[in-house]
């Protein structure tokens, strides 16, 4: 199956964020309310719409994943690893030394 | 080096405090994210894939001790405890949180630097080559110039939204260390046939979506009309650039279009009305900068170091790090010493707070309280005593700095690419690192020789792929991340544009193409040729039966 979520990111901290079941913006994909037709797809870009203007978070948008026993997985690569984190990096090299 | 006068230090204050109201406005609701993306983008704010990201200038590459300390210390304060180090010369912190920003800008103003211009329609921080006063070849320091365009071009009112943005790069040597041919403007120092010191001028170099190596519009350009005539280009593209289509609003699209010697003529006819004016430098002032860039106090140094030679007999690790590392200082006795920045397995131009602060302990200690950063994305002590190498090196080895690989396959450029860009189409980071670790063997690397590799995540070639000698373009098939391989590029004064070899390669075949392409140049080379030379002699045809006689 697939579906349309609503991300953006944190205001103050630029974090990744998505929109969850009861409008709450949580980190965890796992998390998102999907849309699975054009109206509740719209209904929750007006959720985001109002957040942005609430200072919560900026620059939301749609994008679409699938679910494939009930885990949601972003059709692109792009936002699989928007949602994941960086794939490589010093700061994961960093976060294991620790 | 240059220190901040009064007006430097006051106009940074500014902008910090500047900042700080507009970051408290947004937040605070007075500013919308429409009004205040261009505010942040101004300050070298990004919103990238995961988070903010902050561009810090390093104005031509040159830092003290007391600067890598500062930028260790906000690496660990304000972000991951690393910073990246880019192709411009520039710094990014990749976690910034924008409620902190103006308290990092704060600190960075306490050590004279900031994020003004490194982003935005406007000119960026000016590159220079890194050896500059250092290497044996240089006519002049180009810092000087360097520093002269960044105090004209700093807030300048005609030039702050320009078509796109715009980057001068500085090469004081013949050896073009700065990629000058592909800049929006590339000057190079030379001297006429009185032996007067003056620039060529070449405009309309660049990469992306449309990469040209740039036409030189002016042979000689007297030293002291540079602002004059850099006014000049910029007031002709400041009005016959586009502005309806960004991928077309670069100065080189201008340039093309009416071709080299149409645009030098028309910015020869702008420069009649300017010359002469109040953009002449006063010789007096261009010797106040200068003065600033004099050499430090070298030692009166025998040419040779019995105890740097004895090192280099006794400890092989040692000697094939110097036959990489270390390059020829003009000053008797001396050394220019690059970092690598490139660990196979490390992330390309990547240091840790622990790293800069080892750095900035060895150029405070060994180095004149000099270090550089290369466009090449490592660092460099331009000036080491030849008795003190082997301790600097132990001293790089110890902060996991000690790899011995400057213009060998594994000393990669790489963009971000997308495990961190909000551009990019596909990864480039762990390509270099696949690449790298598969030419690990270091007795290998030096036997393939030179060989400059570039990879880019999108079109836009942050990691100059087209002027790599193998250059590896990250594209988006269908969802899967695909690599095209171009060849025969070049960045250096024999600048040319890589061509495309084939088809693209999957991300897991993309590594076993470039180690076919390096075998093959193994395989053909004459004798001591490297593999654009060798490239540049057979064409691209054996390349391609290797690649793709099978399929």
């Amino acid at each position: 199956m697939t579906a349309r979520i609503v991300t953006a990111n944190g205001l103050r901290d630029g974090e990744v964020l998505y929109l969850a079941r009861d409008g709450r913006w949580s980190r965890d994909l796992a998390e998102a309310e999907p849309a699975e037709s054009a109206e509740a797809e719209a209904a929750l870009m007006a959720i985001a719409e109002g957040a942005m203007r609430c200072r919560t978070v900026v620059e939301a948008y749609a994008m679409a994943l699938a679910v494939e026993d009930g885990t949601p997985r972003p059709l692109s690569q792009r936002e699989r690893i928007r949602a994941a984190g960086p794939t490589v990096g010093t700061d994961i090299a960093i976060e294991r030394g620790r | 080096m240059y220190r901040y006068d009064e007006f430097d230090s006051a106009l940074v204050n500014e902008r910090v405090a500047q900042f700080r109201g507009q970051v408290a406005r947004r937040l605070s609701g007075y500013l919308d994210e429409d009004r205040f993306k261009p505010l942040r983008l101004m300050n070298g704010v990004y919103l990238q894939l995961h988070a903010y990201m902050l561009r810090v200038a390093i104005p031509y590459g040159t830092l003290d001790s007391r600067q890598m300390r500062r930028l260790a210390r906000i690496a660990r304060v304000y972000d991951r405890g690393y910073g990246h180090f880019t192709t411009r010369q520039n710094v990014q912190y990749n976690w910034p949180k924008l409620a902190e920003v103006p308290d990092i800008l704060a600190e960075l103003a306490e050590v004279e630097m900031h994020a003004i211009q490194t982003s935005g329609n406007c000119i960026r921080n000016v590159t220079a080559d890194h050896f500059a006063g250092a290497a044996a070849d240089e006519v002049e320091d180009p810092r000087i110039h360097a520093e002269v365009i960044r105090q004209w071009s700093t807030l300048h009112p005609e030039f702050s939204f320009l078509p796109r943005k715009f980057k001068i790069a500085v090469t004081g040597a013949a050896r073009d260390r700065a990629a000058i041919n592909v800049h929006d403007i590339g000057l190079q120092m030379l001297r006429n046939e009185a032996g007067e010191p003056g620039f060529r001028v070449v405009v309309g170099g660049g990469l992306g979506r449309t990469p040209i190596v740039g036409p030189t519009i002016r042979e000689f350009l007297p030293k002291a009309e540079l602002l004059s005539y850099l006014e000049a280009v910029l007031r002709v593209y400041n009005r016959l650039g586009r502005r309806d289509n960004p991928f077309k609003a670069r100065i080189k699209i201008l340039v093309a279009s009416v071709g080299g010697d149409a645009f030098a003529a028309m910015v020869e006819e702008e420069w009649q009305a300017l010359r002469g004016g109040s953009l002449d430098l006063p010789e007096e002032e261009v010797a106040r900068i200068a003065a600033y860039f004099a050499p430090p106090p070298f030692g009166a140094l025998p040419a040779q170091d019995t105890e740097f030679e004895a090192m280099r007999f006794e400890d092989r690790d040692f000697a094939r790090w110097c036959r990489t590392n270390l390059h020829p200082h003009k000053q008797q006795g001396y050394a220019i010493l690059s970092i690598s920045l490139k660990p196979v397995g490390g992330v390309p131009g990547d240091a840790t707070a622990e790293q800069m602060e080892a750095v900035a302990d060895l150029a405070e200690r060994y180095g004149l309280d000099e270090i550089r950063v290369s466009h090449e994305q490592n660092l460099v002590l331009p000036h080491i005593r030849l008795r003190d190498v082997h301790a600097v090196w132990q001293g790089l080895v110890a902060a996991g700095l000690g790899a011995a690989n400057i213009g060998l396959v594994s000393d990669i450029i790489s963009c971000p690419g997308l495990d961190y860009c909000n551009l990019a189409n596909a990864r480039s980071i762990p390509v270099a690192q696949r690449i790298a670790t598969r030419f690990a063997d270091l007795d290998r690397q030096h036997d393939i020789g030179e060989l400059k590799l570039k990879i880019s995540g999108c079109i836009n070639a942050c990691g100059y792929h087209h002027v790599g000698h193998i250059g590896i373009l990250g594209v988006d098939k269908k969802g899967s991340e695909f690599y095209q391989i171009t060849l025969g590029g070049s960045a250096g004064e024999d600048a040319s544009l890589g061509e495309i070899v084939g088809p693209a390669f999957s991300y897991d075949d993309v590594v076993d193409a470039v180690e076919t392409l390096v075998e093959t140049y193994v395989g053909l080379r004459e004798t001591g040729e490297r593999f654009l030379d060798a490239y540049r002699r057979l064409g691209s045809a054996p390349f391609k039966e290797a690649l793709y006689a099978g399929h």
